[in-house]
């Protein structure tokens, strides 16, 4: 060992003062991709303060009937937005309640009971499904969905006309464009992104839990009902909240589907309106404080999906960690 | 199965169990019959209305300002999708990708980075709408004017936190021993960086970025708010309005004029068609060139 001649000090290498060069490169490379990196940061304040301040007039002026009143009045200056909000949740509960199911049923499909060989198939759907823009949604929805669906309405207008409650919630409406077919559409439009989530969740049980299952007796159901559900429970709460902040946030399906009706009606066969839709409807006709008070309605917007997807975010993030762990 | 394969007599689930188990997997294959139809409907319906009007000149000639009048034209919307999307691109994929460097290469688990991390997430949600009101309280209120400019910045915005994340993911495949090997070499992390681990993950971002595209040349929202409308085509970004095949849709869609149906489907199919191009491209390459795969 000892005859080894010991390694060249670096200091004398010439290669080094190249390196401090070097190290300079490093160093103003770093503070650029940090600039990047914080480009997110900025955007998202910007976004805050600059349609803050440019609504708030209207906040200041309205108050919290803003959100409470249902006056939408642009020519007396009286902005009480509440038919909005009843109609943004009122369509977004359409679609959770649908696209849920129909979402867990697929990544439960493409997991646990699909040949190998069909997953490929099956996943290309779903992704072919979330490249379709909405405003193709939209067209489609106003073009063939609304006029057919009518008759169908009708039908279950008068078949539950007896019925309290039922009554109400699915008394006729006029068109076929209305809170349901918005809701389906939406439905359509966010099965892919809570099916892409769940189906991670649920490829991350662990295989010999689901074999232990089965090999106590478990009928294949009963083993997803066992050791899938209780285990990814919390990465699929966490994707139905991300598919509720895209739902809530969708704009042009909507503003096509939904009737355009500033009312609050009780049917959900009734035409009605939401929030992002006067946004993007009544923009055209819009100026100054009418047009501030359009802006508001989007900062109402951003506020909520912003508390939405951190939350989902939270969520899905804690079950990975755990899922992880365990 | 492998319970199944035990005979212990009473192995054999009852009736009501295997009634059950019935109705679940049947659930899980309707579920997915019930997603697929609606698609099939949709792209063939579009395929079916919008093939009779789309031809060369359809995807050349000027609008017409009447929504009564037949026939073609959205030579101008086809245009703007292209240089809006593409400026859109030019804009976000470089702060991107050098955002994803510095989350994955630089900042790794340190709380800075955790927390871009995490609010490039969040702004994955914001929905489009607000994006396009944004870009109008804090751009186009200022220069008085509607612009494709400012729409792609709009968009810019929109791609911004997917390409963050997706490059991030493929930065993230890249096997640590092929930085190590570098960096044993000498080299420090800006020339790992883009002499190693970019080139190994280039498939992947390449592929990240095209669904960014494909997802940002169906936006409609901002397009309404901050660009206005035009019926001759319009090549300068920074001067006077613009439109997209996608604003196009929105604005056609709801008259009940056969004309501007027609158009309204021929410029879905045209969208549809680029937006699939650049999804089904971006499956390939990343199946077929992938880290993960290879890995």
């Amino acid at each position: 060992m000892a005859a080894v001649a010991p390694p060249a000090p670096i200091e004398s290498d010439p290669t080094v003062i190249e390196g401090s060069r070097g190290a300079r490169m490093d160093t103003a490379f770093r503070v650029v991709t940090i600039v990047a990196a914080l480009a997110v940061l900025v955007i998202l304040a910007f976004i805050a303060v600059s349609t803050v301040a440019e609504a708030w007039p209207v906040f200041r002026e309205a108050g919290l009937s803003f959100v409470t009143e249902d006056n939408w009045n642009p020519a007396d200056n009286q902005f009480g937005g509440l038919a909005f909000i009843y109609g943004t949740a009122v369509v977004s509960a359409i679609a959770i309640l649908i696209a849920v199911p129909v979402s867990v049923g697929i990544a439960l499909f493409t997991t646990e009971l699909a040949p190998r060989r069909m997953r490929t198939g099956i996943t290309m759907v779903v992704d072919l499904l979330a490249a379709v823009p909405s405003v193709v949604y939209g067209l489609w929805g106003i073009a063939v969905l609304a006029p057919n669906i009518t008759p169908l309405y009708k039908n279950i207008g008068s078949a539950v006309s007896s019925i309290p409650v039922l009554n109400t919630i699915f008394a006729e409406g006029g068109t076929g464009r209305s809170y349901m077919t918005a809701g389906l559409i939406v439905a359509l439009m966010i099965v892919p992104i809570i099916t892409s989530i769940t189906r991670e969740v649920f490829a991350t049980v662990p295989q010999g839990e689901k074999d232990a299952a089965l090999a106590l007796g478990a009928t294949r159901w009963e083993m997803i009902r066992g050791a899938v559900f209780p285990h990814s429970f919390g990465g699929v709460v966490g994707a139905v909240m991300l598919g509720l902040g895209r739902a809530m946030g969708e704009t042009i399906a909507i503003a096509l589907t939904i009737g355009s009706a500033i009312r609050i009606s009780g049917s959900v066969l009734n035409s009605g309106t939401a929030v992002p839709e006067v946004i993007v409807l009544q923009w055209g006709e819009s100026s100054g404080t009418y047009r501030a008070a359009l802006v508001g309605l989007g900062v109402l917007l951003f506020a909520l999906t912003i508390f939405i997807n951190t939350l989902a975010r939270a969520v899905v993030a804690r079950a990975e960690l755990r899922m992880r762990g365990a | 199965m492998a319970a199944q394969t035990i005979d212990l007599g009473t192995s054999r689930p009852n009736f009501r169990r295997r009634a059950t188990n019935f109705v679940a997997s049947t659930g899980m294959v309707l579920a997915f019959i019930i997603a697929s139809i609606p698609l099939a409907f949709i792209i063939g319906y579009v395929i079916k209305r919008g093939a009779s009007i789309v031809s060369l000149d359809f995807l050349t000639a000027d609008i017409p300002r009447s929504y009564r009048a037949d026939g073609p034209g959205m030579g101008p919307a086809v245009l703007g999708t292209l240089i809006v999307t593409g400026f859109a691109a030019l804009l976000a994929i470089p702060l991107g990708i050098l955002g994803a460097i510095y989350l994955n290469e630089y900042g790794k688990q340190n709380v800075f980075a955790r927390f871009v991390r995490f609010m490039a997430d969040v702004m994955t949600g914001v929905p489009s709408i607000v994006l396009g009101l944004f870009i109008y309280t804090a751009y186009v209120i200022r220069t008085e004017q509607q612009t494709g400019f400012a729409a792609a910045l709009a968009i810019a915005c929109l791609m911004l936190p997917i390409v963050i994340r997706s490059t991030e993911e493929m930065l993230r495949l890249v096997p640590d021993e092929l930085r190590q090997a570098s960096q044993a070499l000498g080299a420090r992390t800006w020339r790992t960086t883009f002499g190693v681990v970019i080139p190994a993950a280039l498939a992947g971002i390449v592929s990240g970025c095209m669904l960014a595209i494909a997802r940002a040349a169906g936006e409609t929202a901002p397009i309404v708010i901050v660009a206005g409308i035009t019926f001759e085509s319009n090549r300068n970004l920074f001067e006077g309005q613009n439109t997209t095949l996608a604003a196009q849709i929105f604005r056609n869609a709801a008259r009940p004029f056969e004309g501007a149906q027609d158009r309204a489907f021929g410029a879905a199919l045209t969208l549809i068609v680029l937006v699939f191009i650049f999804t089904i491209a971006a499956r390939l390459i990343a199946s077929r060139f992938s880290l993960a795969r290879s890995a």
